[in-house]
């Protein structure tokens, strides 16, 4: 077996170092009815080439969103990731490494981290960021628990147009913690109330000025939490942070990743200096070596599971490191200049798209603005008008019925994202096929 | 006639090396500056086509003033990331012993697999008829995740260990709430667990109580017998245990907890000790993660992502939160709602995350899986298990390994500090003297149950002799520190790209971000 | 004036009916250098044995309980921004609160000096 370097050879003068006659007899703590004498009914060991086989016939199952014009979004965008980030994170310093426990040896972990952070925050126009959270679902349910910790109350609101999915991941999470869940705008705020959520640009792509929500929330007492699933958006739109937002939490995918199908993502989460001993996850923070060299550690660990166990501001462990690796280096090369025109050039592709669907036939547009997603309305429901394109090698986008099976109003809406990575000629293959398909 | 001219080839007695060099680095090891205090506007390491649009749909909201990110061309970026990847250790240049972290190869098949655009460059809401093969990756991972645990079902969901155990610990929640039984509010932890125990034991609404260990290390079974009773909801467990021990009572205890109506929940951090070996489902457990970043060798990247599939027993796999996978008439269905799930008879209690799941580690775990086979998992366990026994016997003498009397380990080898006693040597200096060796120290100070913990974890991948290198080096460590030579501990790491770092400033005032120099200095 | 000491390291001294509390020196060398202090809200009615404020060091936090019953009426909010006091002055300037005293019985089960000494000694 190509990945263990022990010879049978070796083995035997291992063995009789320990002073045991065979492997199995050092599992002797186990019960012998539960001790395996056959192995388990599987496959035996494969070579590279057989691997790759059987992989890539799986892979060849499905439609790669870069072999078609393609539209989906709905919290994971498809944009064009630099050669270089995908180089830089499969060296083996960063890609075979471990959480940055000592220091010494793993500044150049701690050191991207701290990039991040300050990327994070000077994106969402928040003080401190955190080191990242599995994904922008998870991260919207820790800002959730947090609000709860800050102002000592147990009541959630959470705003209709917040991901359908995120909400059922803080609904699951925050329930089981004792909080309770209410959905509805600002008149549902009140003096028990721990936070209001929202989304922006919503849920349906529409972009909306927060600054009353803000005030309206901390008129009660109550924290403002924003959820940006796009995080692109950020270099067009004014962020959160400048709309008196507590806590701002994103899904950081788009930057520097793949769609992976849903995941690895990265979890962004940044808020007020004043909350920070209240953050979840892992903190990076700058410091001096013993000869007075800068240099970078984890800290404030003490809010942290492996110190505090139950009385940790979470459980989480892991941060989503490779993944906001990614983010940092994309992010690194885009740069001020980059980062706003990718932004422009996103919006600009979206407007082109919406103006020439909102034309045919059958559509109308439900978004009156948007960054790079908007909601159509289509003559008939849009899930089989989906499914109908999807055979003709069109991914439409997502049809609002899959994450709202219950809504009848969703019924004929349809998301469609719209980013760098998609043509003029992907456009007009989208208007071509809707045209078709509502004729 | 021998040319005696040209460059000298030895080095030379000087000492140079002590004088601090013009630049601040030091040969290979660059001093790096942050990309805010190089980048300056104007620079951009991507080149993208001009926006055309004139009028935009912001609706007013357009960005104003300078976001603060700063300009660097490509080149530069490269330089800057590879310099400071050459600050870290990692797996792919020497033994990485932490206990309890399983720092195993990373196979590069992995990665190459994760990559093919029929995996990576697929969305998580695109149509079901056009991920077929997703879909079929995952429920073949599942099988082999279930096969390999005896377990009849597997939630696939989870991001990580810790939202695993959140998964597994919100289903036995949602078990006894379908019995009536919402007054159970007590979990079980041994205090030699992980923290995360606890803490998802808390975060979902559990009060804690602590079972103690006895003298071999183990859960103390009359202890914990003690404290079942009705108002118990479950335990939660580690085995191989955090002392690299193997609970011998395992079947005993899962008898007790069903008995009292509880649950036997399993963290199964350390399952690279019996994967192929020892089934977690003929012991009775009830509900497990796997951390497809430990056993099955998907990349640690720095401290993630990672991935925590929970195998579930059929008590509670009706539980399980969406999505779910089902095979249909038609090939595979998503199930992503909990009324649709319903129809199938399932009772989900609700949804871990947005989407599906880490699929990038799932591609690389079933790599991994499918070049091991069950012979080579099998191969996996015990090799992983005579290594750290092979590091435990050739230290136990040397060191003070506390349970090494009762018997072998499994995975990883415990020592404390007890050999340390009246040196001035602590665990904290073995580990950064190991620094300067090459190494990257073991885990420190955890377990919490022995004073001073020093955990090896050496994994199957490490070579006889590199284990043979390591044994001398850490034994020799050992010798000098009792024959109070403490020349290799006092300010030890010296070669490393840092000395040792003052967390305590960093922790008083925190710096948790770069600030332009002018508001800095404004803010003082 | 008397200083009292609780198992769980802890100091208390009363004068009048307003106590003083703090964390002893042995307390502050086991944690460490201490890097951060959280005080309770004044007005805060704290029960003897309760959780009256949490001190930190880079690897460990730790409560810190009342030695006995009261109402806070003074925190020690100089040790927000230098929490090393704890460390320099566990007995002095590192105090944590001052509790007016709701009832001075419950001093009588708490240890003298010369006791606590003892007790440390024992650990």
């Amino acid at each position: 077996m190509r990945y263990l370097p022990l010879t049978t050879a070796d083995r035997k003068a291992m063995l009789s170092v320990v002073g045991a006659k065979s492997i199995d007899e050092l599992y002797r703590d186990v019960p012998r009815e539960a001790y395996l004498t056959t192995l388990v009914d599987l496959p035996m060991h494969a070579g590279e080439l057989e691997v790759e086989r059987q992989m890539g016939k799986l892979a060849a199952r499905n439609v790669s969103a870069g072999s078609v014009p393609f539209f989906c979004g709905a919290g994971a965008y498809r944009h064009h990731v630099p050669a270089t980030v995908d180089h830089l994170i499969q060296r083996s310093e960063f890609l075979t490494s471990y959480t940055p426990y000592q220091p010494e040896i793993a500044q150049g972990t701690l050191q991207y981290l701290f990039e991040f952070q300050t990327q994070v925050a000077m994106l969402t126009g928040m003080d401190v960021a955190n080191a990242s959270m599995y994904d922008g679902s998870t991260a919207t349910a820790e800002a959730v628990l947090m609000s709860a910790r800050v102002t000592n109350r147990k009541r959630i609101v959470l705003s209709p147009n917040l991901h359908p999915h995120y909400a059922e991941t803080v609904r699951t999470t925050a329930e089981a913690a004792g909080l309770s869940i209410i959905e509805g705008n600002e008149t549902a705020l009140d003096d028990k109330t721990a936070c209001f959520v929202v989304q922006n640009p919503d849920f349906t792509g529409a972009i909306h000025d927060i600054t009353p929500l803000s005030d309206a929330a901390h008129a009660k007492g109550a924290l403002l939490v924003a959820v940006v699933t796009e995080i692109v958006s950020l270099g067009a739109i004014t962020p959160p942070g400048e709309m008196g937002a507590d806590i701002v939490v994103a899904e950081g995918q788009s930057i520097g990743n793949p769609l992976n199908f849903g995941g690895p993502y990265v979890g962004l989460f940044a808020t007020r200096q004043k909350f920070v001993r209240q953050m979840p996850g892992r903190l990076c923070g700058e410091t001096v070596d013993a000869q007075g060299n800068r240099g970078f550690v984890l800290t404030l660990s003490t809010r942290e599971q492996h110190i505090r166990r139950e009385k940790a501001t979470s459980n989480i462990c892991t941060n989503s490191g490779l993944c906001c690796l990614a983010f940092t280096i994309h992010m690194a090369l885009l740069g001020e200049d980059g980062f706003r025109k990718l932004a422009a050039l996103n919006h600009d592709r979206a407007v082109q798209a919406a103006d020439k669907l909102a034309k045919v036939k059958g559509v109308e547009l439900m978004t009156p603005t948007f960054f790079n997603e908007f909601t159509l309305k289509l003559a008939k429901p849009a899930a089989p008008v989906v499914d109908q394109l999807a055979k003709n090698g069109i991914i439409a986008g997502v049809p609002v019925s899959r994450l709202k099976p219950h809504d009848k109003a969703a019924q004929n809406l349809l998301l469609v994202a719209v980013t760098e990575t998609t043509t003029p000629a992907d456009i007009d293959a989208l208007v071509a096929g809707l045209s078709k398909v509502l004729s | 006639m021998m040319n005696k001219q040209g460059r000298p080839t030895t080095g030379t007695a000087t000492n140079g090396g002590e004088l601090a060099t013009i630049s601040g680095h030091r040969g290979l090891d660059r001093e790096v500056k942050l990309i805010f205090e190089t980048g300056r506007p104007g620079a951009c390491g991507v080149d993208l086509p001009e926006p055309e649009l004139k009028h935009d749909r912001l609706g007013g909201l357009r960005r104003r003033g300078a976001i603060g990110l700063p300009g660097l061309s490509e080149p530069e970026v490269v330089r800057h990331f590879v310099r400071l990847s050459r600050k870290n250790y990692a797996i792919d240049y020497g033994l990485y012993p932490l206990g309890s972290c399983t720092m195993k190869h990373n196979p590069r098949l992995n990665e190459k697999m994760a990559r093919l655009p029929g995996f990576a460059d697929i969305h998580p809401l695109q149509p079901v008829s056009t991920i077929q093969g997703a879909l079929s990756l995952i429920d073949h991972l599942a099988h082999w995740l279930k096969l390999l645990t005896n377990m009849p079902a597997v939630a696939m969901s989870p991001k990580a260990g810790a939202h695993g155990e959140t998964c597994g610990l919100m289903t036995i929640r949602a078990a006894h709430h379908a019995k009536g039984e919402a007054h159970r509010t007590v979990v079980l932890v041994p205090e030699s667990a992980h923290g995360t125990n606890p803490a998802t034991a808390a975060l979902v609404g559990y009060t804690v109580e602590e079972v103690p260990a006895n003298e071999r290390g183990r859960v103390d079974v009359a202890a914990l017998k003690a404290k079942l009773g009705p108002n118990v909801a479950a335990i939660m467990l580690t085995n191989p245990n955090t002392c690299g021990l193997f609970e011998n009572d395992m079947i005993e205890i899962a008898d007790a907890v069903h008995k009292a109506g509880a649950y036997f929940y399993c963290d199964g951090a350390n399952f690279n000790a019996i994967v192929g070996r020892v089934r977690p489902g003929d012991l009775g457990i009830d509900a497990m993660h796997i951390n497809l970043h430990k056993t099955f060798s998907t990349p640690h990247g720095g401290g993630g992502p990672g991935a925590g599939p929970v195998v579930l027993s059929a008590a509670l796999a009706p539980f399980a939160p969406v999505p779910l996978i089902l095979h249909g008439a038609n090939g595979f269905e998503l199930i992503e709602d909990d009324a649709a799930a319903k129809s199938h008879d399932a009772k989900p209690f609700g949804r871990m995350t947005a989407f599906h799941g880490q699929m990038g580690m799932f591609t690389r775990a079933m790599a991994y899986m499918l070049s091991h086979g069950a012979d080579g998992l099998a191969q996996v366990a015990g090799d992983a298990v005579l290594n750290a026994n092979y590091i435990l016997a050739s230290l136990k003498d040397v060191m003070s390994a506390p349970f090494a009397h009762s018997g072998p380990c499994m995975h990883e080898a415990l020592f404390d500090d007890s050999f340390l006693k009246d040196t001035g040597v602590t665990t904290l200096d073995i580990s950064k003297a190991l620094i300067d060796e090459g190494y990257h120290p073991m885990t420190m100070y955890f377990p919490l149950v022995v004073h001073g913990a020093m955990l090896i974890e050496p994994t199957e991948t490490e070579s006889k002799h590199a284990l043979d290198e390591f044994i001398h080096v850490l034994g020799t460590l050992a010798k000098e520190a009792k024959g109070n030579d403490k020349r290799r501990f006092e300010g030890a790491p010296h070669f490393a790209p840092r000395r040792r770092l003052d967390e305590t400033a960093a922790a008083r005032k925190p710096v948790l971000r770069w600030t332009p120099p002018a508001k800095a200095q404004a803010a003082e | 004036m008397t200083t009292k000491y609780t198992k769980d390291h802890e100091w208390v001294r009363v004068e009048g009916n307003v106590a003083t509390v703090g964390i002893t020196a042995y307390a502050a060398e086991q944690l460490g250098d201490v890097v951060f202090v959280e005080l309770p809200a004044i007005g805060k009615a704290v029960e003897k044995g309760g959780d009256a404020a949490v001190v930190e060091s880079v690897k460990a936090a730790s409560e810190v309980y009342a030695p006995i019953s009261g109402e806070v009426v003074e925190v020690n909010s100089a040790l927000v921004d230098e929490p090393a006091k704890v460390n320099a002055e566990p007995t002095g300037a590192g105090w944590f609160m001052k509790l007016k005293v709701k009832s001075a019985g419950e001093l009588n089960g708490l240890m003298s000096e010369a006791e606590y000494n003892d007790y440390v000694k024992g650990l």
